[in-house]
């Protein structure tokens, strides 16, 4: 190995860290340190000044090793790896030192030990950095299919997408019919209109397509691989079924809330908003004079907290379509806010309110009480712009309740092993920046089941998670993980631990191939399936077990630069 | 075959987003921008909600990966002058506007910026800062070139200065440089123009331009940014003091039936975040929300807002403040409204308010649609015929339109629909195979 050669940065990230860290410092500070050649501060290390001031320096130095100090390795790892590799440097020669999220925002009072740290992170990461090997990522091919799970209408449109673009989808809907909650509906917002002929329509493109594999009723049981290649087996109508394919996207949608207030369930003139949608396709809700509706019903309270973003625009709905099928009856709306962002949705509350639907506010600390004992004669609720308790004589009584995660998405995170988020619902890779992708390599998420979503925003969704399944699909290769464990199958006893521990299933216990060690059982890391995470090669009793770039010598380097120790 | 190639026209987040994924899926881009540098409205912005990341963090990256990417050509300062063809096969006539500085040579050093005698208010600043003549738009700007603002520059205007000149050691700038014309064969399109402010001026009763100390929400971003003109300190416009309290004022412009109609969907949540960012520069400070409804639909959002109740000092108020006064001791403004949940009309003293204005489509929306023979809605935001199953389709085929110039929406919803509008297009191209 020839003698490292390595060069430092130091951003000031305008005054994120500059404002507080005494950045020249530290630049002066890291100078002085073993191996350092050359050190040097940015205002932002980020900008294509900065980056190209990297690829000059490796030039110009000939360093082999280059450490950032700056933010997260979660937004910009791989533009400085790229900088890196640019400039003929091996990307995995590069050091990440974040001297922002750990050192200048969390001790903003306190300037000068906030210096102090930043001078031992530096100091550490150049530790580590004397012992950095390049790496190398293989490319791995793409298996040209896809699995679009949930049928639903975020799900076919990722689907005819993907198939319209000429690759081969397998849909696996867990109902015998296509259409998910959408086919409950009775009419749909903004355009007012019977739902059935639209999805249809869509249900017929997908059908009729020969490039999409419909497996329903269907569920997933087993995911193995990795982007690229993943097997999957699934069981439809009792068989059992398998197939390959090199992306997945889940669209398993939503379920509304069943309430257990205000009467609901005990009292026969109670509904819930999808329950008279249900009625009224049915052409069985009868007639009515008074009808109040109650919004977020088991929404934004403590023990769930969030609001279910569509319930608004269904109470406003159906208390229109109220007032359009009796033009006498008095309709009420009980709510805690609207919900009507945007153009559209503004406009169909102003025409609901010149229809003759009223809104009336209350707050969770002075809820709508019920009036009757088999059924619901009158609400009672106080309206807060009058200051005084209002009855309404109620005959029918609509409870919007908020869409919860499915029963079934704990299950479906263990087998693809994506991750769940609060209350339940899938969680993307990024909540800003990569809506529709996991962290996951090859598995994205699009509608209700990822936050609720009315259709408009469910079919944006599944297209947007086409447009990102469809990269490595059109690409044909993916670069695969370089930072992977490795066995040293000399020092391994076979005992295991290590296939135990992992939740990738990337590790077996095998007959050793290596001259010398022939029929030795000794453990083997697929890296195609190996994510890096470390768990290996803390269990390994017999420290047989190495991660590439977060090796024992390049830990123990940076504890001991700490420390004191050389 | 030749690479089939999409025209990206803004180059903010919406755009970015479509632009890398389609030059991922292997297109040739041509990524358009109206201004010197991409990035758009979100490289103005502080922090985001709900989850305080540095909005320049996370864009910067996406900024660069667009400039590097083999596949994407960016234009920026350039606009597109005409488009002819029909659908699958346009072509586009675009102006890349003269910078008078070569931006082969151009280091980005930013010393003819220093060196230039003559100042102007920054729009990206918000005009509470200034910048050169001769400029760079902000310090991640990418190209990282300067750009002479023809319009203000002295020598343009009487013949003398060259300041710039003499202190470019890479010898770029060119008074002689000329507009250039582009022509490019695309077979589709992707309409991503963004937004723009309206103007609060309008609403007299708010004294916006009066009171010293009403401001905007997007001088405010400025303001709280380490970036900005006060380098994150809140300082009041009158005296520079630090304010220790705070009202800000939504729906200033929007839901009102003198104004704008709609909501403009992220004023809600964006006040929280400034609410929230001020408590955490200055532990003392409390704030105002003067709300009509709290929409926060978005994933995260009522906690956020929850979070902002109980740990940094955030009063919601429902109210639509009638107007604001000056307080003529001390330039406080005074807040006056009713109190919704007790019937009670009072005042409230603060030392700045902020302003939450509408946001309307970006001028440039009604430009270039007249150029692509699109109609517009009511509102002048991009019509699309079928939003509900179509939702980035526009009326003509290979043409699709996203983010904000078709709707107001939050980062994460242009995001997703900039994705969307790159799967059809991709979908589309595919077609025509």
């Amino acid at each position: 190995m020839a003698a490292p050669r390595i060069g430092v940065f130091i951003c000031h990230c305008g005054t994120n860290i500059g404002g507080i860290v005494n950045v020249p410092e530290v630049v002066e500070y890291a100078k002085r340190l073993p191996y350092v050649v050359h050190a040097e501060a940015n205002m932002y290390t980020c900008s294509e000044e900065g980056i190209s001031s990297i690829k000059h320096a490796i030039k110009e130095h000939n360093l082999n090793r280059v450490v950032v100090a700056s933010c997260t390795p979660r937004t910009h790892q791989p533009l400085f790896r790229n900088a890196c590799a640019d400039a003929g440097l091996n990307p995995y020669l590069f050091e990440f030192v974040n001297i922002r999220e750990h050192c200048s925002w969390i001790h903003m009072q306190n300037r000068r030990e906030a210096t102090e740290k930043a001078k031992e992170l530096v100091k550490m990461g150049i530790a580590k950095a004397r012992w950095l090997e390049a790496q190398q990522e293989f490319e791995s091919d793409v298996y040209p299919a896809a699995m679009v799970i949930g049928g639903g209408v975020a799900g076919m449109s990722a689907a005819l997408n993907l198939a319209n673009q000429g690759f081969e989808v397998h849909l696996v809907e867990k109902q015998p019919e296509l259409g998910g909650r959408l086919l409950k509906l009775n009419r749909i917002f903004t355009i007012n209109k019977d739902p059935s002929e639209l999805v249809q329509s869509i249900v017929k493109a997908v059908e009729g397509h020969s490039k999409i594999k419909l497996h329903m009723p269907a569920v997933v049981k087993a995911v193995s691989g990795y982007i690229g290649n993943f097997d999957v087996s699934i069981d439809e109508d009792g068989q059992e079924t398998s197939f390959k394919v090199g992306v997945i996207i889940v669209a398993t949608g939503a379920q509304a809330l069943e309430p257990k207030l205000y009467g609901y369930g005990k009292l026969d003139n109670v509904l819930t908003q999808l329950g008279l949608e249900q009625r009224l396709k049915d052409g069985e809700l009868g007639k009515f004079q008074n009808v109040v509706m109650i919004n977020c019903v088991g929404a934004r309270i403590p023990e769930r907290l969030y609001c279910s973003r569509l319930c608004c625009m269904t109470a406003i709905k159906n208390a229109a379509l109220m007032k359009e099928i009796n033009s006498k009856a008095k309709v009420y709306v009980l709510h805690r806010d609207l919900m009507t962002y945007g153009v559209e949705f503004e406009e169909y509350y102003r025409k609901a309110k010149e229809a003759g639907v009223r809104f009336i506010r209350y707050t969770l600390s002075n809820p709508p009480k019920v009036v009757g004992r088999k059924r619901v004669k009158a609400v009672k609720v106080y309206d807060e712009l009058m200051d005084m308790e209002v009855e309404l004589p109620c005959d029918l009584l609509v409870l919007a309740t908020p869409l919860i995660p499915n029963d079934d998405n704990a299950e479906l995170s263990r087998i693809l092993k994506v991750p769940i988020g609060d209350g339940g619902f899938f969680l993307e890779a990024h909540v800003k920046l990569r809506p529709v992708e996991f962290a996951m390599d090859g598995i994205y998420v699009a509608g209700s089941c990822r936050w609720p979503a009315d259709i408009r925003e469910s079919i944006t969704q599944g297209y947007a998670a086409a447009s990102e399944a469809v990269i490595p699909l059109r690409r044909g290769l993916v670069k695969v993980e370089a930072i992977t464990a490795t066995v040293d199958q000399k020092i391994c006893k076979g005992c295991g631990t290590c296939v135990l521990v992992c939740p990738f299933d990337a590790i077996e216990l095998k007959e050793s191939k290596i001259r010398g060690l022939e029929g030795k059982i000794v453990s083997e890391v697929n890296a195609a399936l190996c994510k890096g995470c470390g768990l290996c090669a803390a269990a390994c009793p017999n420290r047989a077990i190495q991660q590439r770039g977060f090796t024992d010598m390049q830990l123990l380097s940076m504890v001991n630069a700490l420390s004191g120790k050389r | 075959m030749a690479k089939k190639s999409v025209l990206v026209i803004g180059g903010g987040i919406a755009g970015i987003q479509s632009s890398l994924d389609l030059a991922n899926m292997g297109f040739q881009v041509y990524l358009v921008e109206k201004t010197p540098s991409i990035g758009g409205r979100m490289s103005q912005l502080d922090k985001t909600f709900p989850t305080n990341d540095c909005s320049m963090c996370i864009l910067a990256p996406k900024m660069i990966e667009a400039s590097r990417h083999p596949n994407i050509r960016l234009l920026t300062y350039s606009e597109v002058e005409d488009v002819s063809g029909s659908s699958g096969s346009f072509r586009a006539k675009i102006r890349k506007k003269a910078r008078y500085v070569d931006e082969e040579k151009c280091t980005g050093c930013g010393n003819c910026e220093a060196k230039c005698p003559w100042k102007v208010d920054s729009e990206f600043q918000m005009g509470l800062g200034k910048r050169g003549v001769i400029y760079l738009p902000f310090a991640q700007a990418i190209p990282r070139v300067a750009t002479i603002d023809k319009e203000h520059c002295v020598y343009f205007l009487r013949g003398k200065c060259r300041a710039c000149e003499k202190f470019c050691d890479a010898q770029a700038i060119d008074f002689d440089q000329q507009d250039e014309i582009i022509e490019v064969d695309v077979d589709a399109i992707i309409l991503a123009s963004g937004f723009d402010l309206y103007d609060p001026s309008g609403l007299e009763e708010y004294g916006y331009g009066k009171i010293k100390n009403v401001i905007t929400a997007m001088q405010y971003e400025r303001m709280i940014s380490a970036s900005g003109p006060t380098e994150g300190h809140l300082k009041r416009p009158s005296d520079g003091a630090t304010p220790k309290s705070l009202a800000f004022i939504q729906c200033v412009g929007s839901r009102d039936t003198r104004h704008k109609l709609y909501c403009s969907s992220v004023c809600c949540m964006h006040a929280t975040k400034e609410a929230i960012l001020a408590n955490e520069h200055y532990p003392e400070l409390k704030s105002y929300i003067f709300y009509t409804d709290m929409r926060a639909v978005g994933k995260r959002f009522r906690e956020y807002i929850a979070r902002a109740e109980q740990d940094y000092k955030v009063t919601y108020i429902r109210s639509r403040p009638s107007k604001i006064t000056e307080n003529p001791d001390n330039g406080n403004p005074v807040v006056w409204y009713e109190e919704t949940t007790t019937r009670t009309r009072t005042s409230m003293e603060v030392d700045m308010a902020v302003l939450c204005q509408a946001l309307i489509p970006s001028g440039s929306t009604k430009e270039i649609s007249d150029k692509l023979h699109l109609s517009l809605n009511d509102y002048q935001f991009i019509n699309i015929p079928d939003r509900l199953f179509h939702p980035v389709d526009t009326e003509i085929p290979g043409i699709f339109a996203c983010g904000f110039c078709q709707e107001p929406q939050d980062i994460p919803d242009s995001v997703v629909q900039a994705s969307a509008a790159a799967a059809r297009a991709a979908e589309f191209m595919s077609r025509e195979d």
